[in-house]
């Protein structure tokens, strides 16, 4: 899996890639949390995940949670319904702020 | 390891066909293939794909439960996988080897504790329609079924 930062009117954009599971979700955490730690909305782009599991939600929702905690946004956009159907398994489809492409995640107030 | 075709006994009222006995490593690799193959058996049985990724979510939960919790992380073992078809559904059984594990402190956290972690064994419940210990053949490790009817 290969990630990818991009920054965007001070937003940060993360394209997460491939599967997101056990093998793979230290990457992810660490590659969110730096983002959060930024101070800046995240904007993490799911289009290219083809699996995700229970503890690449885990990773996730920690950040979600420091953002929360340090008042800044985690927006997901993009994610194919295999990838919403775990969401929505976990009951976290209303917990995270998931949008259909990127224009509707900048578009929504954090 | 990789059997086929055997007959087993009964689920639903039905006789089960044994359609893939594979063996592997409790480590991470085996993983993604083992979903690969529950996905594929899934398929075979008569789910629609979603069904089947459901069926393959659920067992990957499992393997990482064996993998994680009762090997704790090492490659100290094997993981056997049974897949079972019949009329009614799919039945898959999970045998290790690891220290047998207290089946009443295996549990999902509620769903409103929005901590991460622990939402594995709610996939799982979620998925399935039933998931439970049985007696290992010879009184090692840890087996587990899970049964999934056709809808």
């Amino acid at each position: 899996m290969t990630d990818d930062v991009t920054e965007n009117d001070g937003e940060l954009i993360i394209q997460l890639v491939g599967d997101v599971d056990l093998e793979h979700c230290a990457a992810v955490r660490g590659l969110l949390l730096d983002g959060v730690s930024h101070g800046k909305d995240l904007l993490v782009d799911m289009s290219q995940v083809t699996y995700l599991d229970s503890s690449g939600i885990a990773s996730l929702l920690e950040a979600l949670q420091l953002a929360n905690k340090n008042g800044t946004a985690v927006k997901l956009f993009a994610a194919s319904a295999q990838v919403m159907r775990v969401f929505e398994l976990a009951r976290l489809d209303r917990v995270f702020s998931i949008h259909s492409d990127l224009s509707a995640a900048i578009a929504t107030e954090s | 390891m990789t059997s086929i075709g055997r007959n087993e006994a009964c689920q639903f009222g039905e006789p089960l066909e044994l359609i893939l006995e594979q063996r592997f490593g409790a480590g991470l690799a085996g993983l993604k293939v083992v979903r690969g193959s529950v996905l594929a058996a899934a398929l075979r049985c008569g789910f629609d794909e979603a069904g089947a990724r459901d069926v393959a979510l659920a067992v990957d939960e499992a393997c990482k439960n064996i993998v994680v919790h009762a090997y704790r992380g090492e490659i100290a073992g094997d993981i056997v996988l049974s897949i079972y078809r019949c009329r009614g559904g799919i039945v898959l059984h999970l045998r290790d080897f690891a220290p047998a594990v207290d089946p009443t402190r295996i549990g999902p956290r509620e769903l409103d504790d929005l901590r991460p972690g622990k939402r594995g064994t709610h996939f799982i419940r979620a998925i399935m329609d039933s998931a439970e210990f049985l007696p290992p053949p010879d009184g090692r490790g840890n087996l587990l079924q899970l049964v999934k009817r056709l809808e």
